[in-house]
């Protein structure tokens, strides 16, 4: 299931003295089962990017194909487009409004028009992968603790069963236990059923540990588009830009230029690890 | 909802938005109650002028003003119709019930006219003054009211708060609905009764986030001693400048016009 951008551009305001460029000619290849993290500073243009892949704002110019099929079609049934492509917003907490979690859970699948059988079973299935188990069914979503609240509201969208997950910031606001976890369940999900995950993130170290491919955006393009180790390796312009590689790279770096023959590439702690360990081994 | 421009604020460096806000709120008021005393075409015209370089003078574009009006132009047409079909007097066009007389037409001008300068009158208020201005000058406008035990600064407070908490619902409104129509809700198809159920998901998560912020703001209020009006002194008090007495003197001009056109037509 790939989605396909080409000169996607987005304005605010059109036509006033306050307009303003969200995107700018962004062109991007999304296939089947990548894990990409996405990021960039505030205001760099990712949520407006993301909210285009679920068609919910209409690009000013450019198209967006979905399996070779441009959304834009008139025949084209956002609908489905919605069922295939999940997105949980930044603080996607905010949007629970039933009176007890299950039943918060089954109001995507339900507009989905499925036989309330399966409606439960995905219900079920979605909030035994956020860690909630039948003690949560009944309670009101109003009286979880944030991070649970935050659990329930990935699993509506989970339950979905998109073939897209995009994730606008799942952790922030979480201590690192519930990041941990969430991320983790998301990384599992991905290879377990072969899904697209979009990740939104301002944490370097939780894209380097997760992802296959980063796209960096800045004022409304996409800067740098590639594996973790290629996008890192241009730490100094990403400082530049208000981003930093993670933290474990600059300490590989520093190691190199003292005479250590480490990989500077490393960009998680096992990897650093790995190569360190090597190193001193070879002295 | 973002293109509704009536009532909001235009960021733009003007003489107009630097008068004092107890000015513009007695520019408003004289223009919108002299509306109702002008006659006839000379009348008219005197007002529109007089708007005319109030609007040049504020540096807030035509255009704008214009997309300003959409929102009554269903009530505007309604009181054209009726104005123009339901006046007697000397008929001009007749096909079967209807009858257009000249009176009608005169009428029905004048009353679209009246109507139009009326909103940009007010609008201009709100296009020239932040929120904060606006209730700061009401509160020192009506400031005699404490007098009588009238809580003023309580109640321009509530409204000062009221008006800043508008964009910030709408973009709410906004973020909650994006959410639920990735979740597959529908919020334009349906019949009337459906349409009205399927706002819950959008209303019940907007009231609580209301609810979540007022509560959020008087514990910063608190947290800053927050505790009403008395004794309270402002950073930046109201002072009358030499282009608000000038304004003034315009005004007095314009009022003398249009009282002079009354007597002598």
């Amino acid at each position: 299931m790939s989605i396909t951008l080409k000169d996607v551009t987005y304005c605010y305001n059109q036509g006033t003295a306050m307009e303003v460029y969200a995107l700018k000619n962004v062109n991007l290849f999304i296939p089947d089962g990548q894990f990409i993290g996405l990021i960039g500073h505030t205001g760099s243009g990712k949520s407006t990017l993301i909210q285009h892949l679920d068609g919910l704002v209409k690009a000013t110019s450019g198209e967006i194909y979905y399996n070779d099929q441009n959304i834009y079609d008139e025949n084209f049934s956002m609908k489905t487009l919605r069922a295939k492509v999940g997105l949980v917003f930044q603080y996607p907490e905010h949007q629970l409004f039933e009176v007890d979690v299950f039943t918060d859970v089954c109001f995507g699948p339900k507009n989905l028009g499925l036989p309330q059988e399966e409606i439960e079973k995905r219900a079920e299935e979605s909030l035994k992968l956020v860690g909630l188990d039948r003690s949560y069914y009944k309670k009101s979503p109003f009286e979880l603790s944030g991070g649970e609240k935050r659990r329930v509201a990935i699993a509506g969208v989970l339950a979905m069963e998109p073939e897209v997950l995009v994730l606008d910031e799942p952790t922030a606001g979480l201590d690192p236990r519930g990041r941990d976890d969430i991320l983790d369940q998301i990384a599992f999900l991905q290879k377990e059923r072969k899904i697209t995950v979009v990740l939104v993130s301002h944490s370097m170290e939780d894209v380097a540990k997760y992802v296959d491919r980063i796209i960096v955006m800045n004022h409304g393009q996409a800067v740098y588009d590639g594996t973790v180790k290629e996008v890192f390796r241009h730490y100094k312009e990403l400082e530049a830009i208000g981003l930093a590689a993670p933290q474990v790279t600059y300490l590989m770096h520093q190691l190199k230029e003292k005479g250590f023959a480490v990989d500077e590439d490393a960009t998680t702690v096992e990897e650093a690890k790995e190569s360190i360990l090597r190193a001193l081994g070879r002295k | 909802m973002r293109s509704i421009t009536l009532g909001q604020y235009y960021p733009v460096e003007s003489p107009i938005h630097k008068l004092d806000p107890r000015v513009k709120l007695a520019v408003t008021l004289i223009y919108v109650i002299s509306l109702f005393f002008v006659e006839g075409f000379i009348g008219y015209l005197v007002a529109a002028v007089f708007m005319a370089v109030y609007i040049r003078m504020s540096n807030v574009p035509f255009s704008f003003i214009v997309r300003g009006l959409k929102p009554i132009i269903f009530l505007l047409l309604f009181s054209v119709v009726f104005n123009l079909f339901l006046t007697s007097g000397e008929v001009l066009v007749q096909f079967w019930i209807f009858r257009i007389t000249r009176e009608g037409v005169e009428l029905a001008v004048f009353m679209a006219i009246r109507l139009i300068l009326l909103i940009i009158g007010s609008s201009m208020m709100t296009y020239t003054t932040t929120p904060n201005q606006l209730t700061d000058g009401l509160e020192k406008s009506l400031g005699f009211l404490r007098k009588v035990n009238f809580p003023i600064h309580e109640i321009s407070m509530m409204m000062s708060i009221a008006l800043r908490f508008i964009p910030i619902l709408v973009e709410e409104t906004d973020k909650i609905m994006k959410a639920q129509t990735a979740r597959g809700a529908d919020f334009e198809e349906g019949s009337l009764i459906q349409r009205a159920k399927n706002l819950i998901p959008l209303l019940v998560p907007l009231f609580i986030s209301a609810f979540r912020r007022a509560t959020d703001l008087a514990m910063a209020m608190e947290a800053r001693c927050y505790h009403g009006g008395d004794g309270r002194t402002k950073m930046k008090p109201l002072r009358y400048q030499h282009r608000d007495k000038v304004m003034y003197a315009m005004m007095a001009c314009y009022l003398c016009v249009i009282a002079a056109l009354r007597v002598v037509l």
